[in-house]
């Protein structure tokens, strides 16, 4: 056991400063500093504001990150840290601050995959992933689905959002139902107390042509605009608008798809473990719909818990960890951040 | 051993200065890859200076003005390499590196501008008295548009970018366009002398001068599919 790796791992794609250490499968510390309270007057991240905050917490982060771990920085035996995709200002400033780290503490780097990260953290809370796993990627930048047949090295795209990312879908509709940034905590919270069928609203991508075309793309553009149509009517009328139905009925649409086609996907490829990562993943009635639809396919439902879902650095500190131990060669010093890496570009 | 970075400009690299001589600069001119450039430099500087980095005693960063993303990947490394060496590190002045490098000219006006490349149209910009192979700073750092800059500083001999970019408002005349890593490695070691009155010493941090835009990235563009 102790000889396993000690790695730490950066993330800084968006607007959070995360800071993760693991020795092998143990998470040691998981440090975040995130700028969202100075991004929500604006309702959405603004990159600059996030650089800018990334680059005065890394330090201090790091720093926690060693204190929560009780380790030292020259225990470490890796640095890891996100390449891409993200924010491109966003993720130069923590792959600088890697690329120093490794230079000074004379060090292998990895340069790795935001995607492949959400999917590897699971092992520091359920122990190794099964291969192959589904994986189902949900945040407010993300909707993915995975077939991973190798975290370190194979990762497949099956299906990802054609517009809007799940996530973004909930902060705009949460912003026409006067709930704030970020909408999905907020859409969940008020959702329980609606009627989720109350109101019709479309699954994109679910029939016909658009089925054969994206069989296991997502769509939440159209839906939204839906939404806020429906909503504009409601006060054009004078009608109060019922919130509860509205954003209870939104999110049965999102869900509904998401795990319709998770599961199908499972069912295609013959996959029987299905991983939901994310920040979306911490959304109550994806998780009661995901596991009730996982039982009755026989499929096995891995979830990490909520801190882990959101982005943070122990996700790449475990990606890293499992780069080590399965013997991958390290990232060059002149690794590039790449804001619109593919997912199948496990490394970099 | 004294470590200098600077990112503030087209030029990235590092140099070492041992405290009486510059024992190696290594600096690469690409204007879009900071990030991928740096830290080769800084291994390629120290090799070069036949040292390893914990002969590291002390790092100087210049903290601009510059453009912001280049600039805060100096900013970074030099913070993180400071923290993982446990030793001190320093901001100084991009600018007054590049006054401090045409200085040394023989032929250095007394009134000196330095003007680079601020993006948007615009420049920063500072002014230097230049005496005894010195420039002390005397006023700035600002930006703004070249044609915007008063007609007393308009009218002085300029280095830096500034003047190619805008010919028609600044007057160029021949000297350092970038910041050596090696002029702000001579300057960071003056400076931590004590001597001369021609630089302080600033905290590790960007020289922003302007404020944020306030404009949210759209979620699912800013990210990967
Ligand atoms: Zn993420």
């Amino acid at each position: 056991m102790s000889d396993a790796p000690l790695v730490l791992g950066l993330e800084t794609s968006c607007d959070e400063t995360g800071v993760g250490i693991v020795r092998g499968h143990t998470l040691l510390a998981d440090a975040v500093a995130s700028s969202v309270d100075e991004h929500a007057r604006f309702g959405g991240v603004v990159p600059e504001v996030a650089s800018r905050a990334h680059l005065e917490a890394m330090v201090p982060t790091v720093e926690r990150a060693c204190t929560q771990a009780g380790v030292r920085l020259q225990d470490l035996d890796a640095v890891a840290v996100t390449a891409g995709p993200g924010l491109a200002g966003s993720l130069l400033v923590g792959v600088a601050a890697a690329k120093a780290l490794a230079l000074a503490l004379d060090v292998p780097l990895y340069g790795v995959n935001h995607l492949g990260a959400h999917v590897a953290v699971d092992v520091v809370e359920h122990g190794p992933l099964p291969e192959p796993t589904m994986a189902l990627l949900v945040s407010g930048g993300h909707s993915n689905l995975l077939l991973v047949p190798d975290v370190t090295h194979d990762i497949r795209s099956l299906g990802a959002t054609v517009d809007d990312a799940a996530g973004e879908a909930f902060d705009k509709v949460a912003r026409v139902l006067g709930l704030p940034f970020p909408g999905g905590p907020h859409i969940d919270r008020v959702a329980r107390e609606g009627d989720r069928v109350a109101i019709d609203f479309p699954r994109g991508l679910t029939s016909g042509r658009d089925l054969q075309r994206h069989r296991f793309d997502y769509s939440f553009s159209g839906l939204k605009t839906s939404v806020a149509r429906w909503v504009h009517a409601r006060e054009e009328s004078g009608d109060p608008v019922p919130v509860a139905d509205v954003a209870a009925s939104f999110q049965e649409a999102v869900v509904d798809v998401l795990t319709r086609k998770a599961v199908a996907a499972c069912r295609e490829h013959d996959v029987h473990d299905l991983l939901i990562g994310g920040g979306v993943a911490a959304n109550t009635r994806l998780r009661a719909l995901a596991q009730e639809r996982c039982d009755a396919a026989g499929i096995r439902m891995r979830v990490p818990r909520p801190g882990l879902c959101t982005d943070n650095g122990a996700m790449v500190a475990a990606l890293g960890a499992l780069m080590v131990t399965a013997g991958r060669p390290p990232s060059r010093l002149d690794l590039p951040a790449d804001s619109s890496q593919p997912v199948e570009v496990v490394q970099v | 051993m004294l470590l200098a970075i600077d990112t503030s400009t087209s030029l990235v690299g590092a140099a070492v200065h041992d405290g009486d001589v510059l024992r190696s600069e290594v600096a690469r001119e690409d204007v879009r890859r900071h990030g991928e450039l740096l830290a080769p430099a800084v291994q390629a500087a120290l090799g070069e200076a036949g040292c390893s980095r914990r002969d590291v005693t002390v790092v100087a960063v210049g903290v601009g003005p510059g453009p912001f993303t280049g600039l805060r990947v100096g900013v970074v490394t030099a913070l993180v390499l400071g923290h993982v060496l446990g030793v001190p590190v320093h901001g100084l002045c991009s600018l007054d590196a590049m006054a401090a490098d045409a200085a040394t000219s023989a032929s250095a006006p007394a009134d000196l501008l330095v003007a680079t490349d601020a993006r948007r149209k615009e420049v920063y910009w500072a002014r230097y008295a230049v005496s005894g192979g010195l420039a002390r700073r005397v006023q700035g750092p600002g930006v703004a548009r070249a044609t915007d800059l008063p007609e007393d500083l308009r009218g002085l001999p300029a280095v830096g970018r500034g003047p190619d970019l805008y010919p028609e408002a600044l007057h160029g005349i021949p000297g350092p366009r970038d910041v050596r890593p090696g002029a702000l490695a001579s300057l960071a070691v003056r400076a931590l002398a004590g001597h001369g009155p021609d630089t302080v010493l600033l905290p590790p941090e960007p020289l922003y001068l302007r404020r944020p835009d306030a404009v949210a990235a759209a979620p699912a563009g800013a990210r990967a599919r």
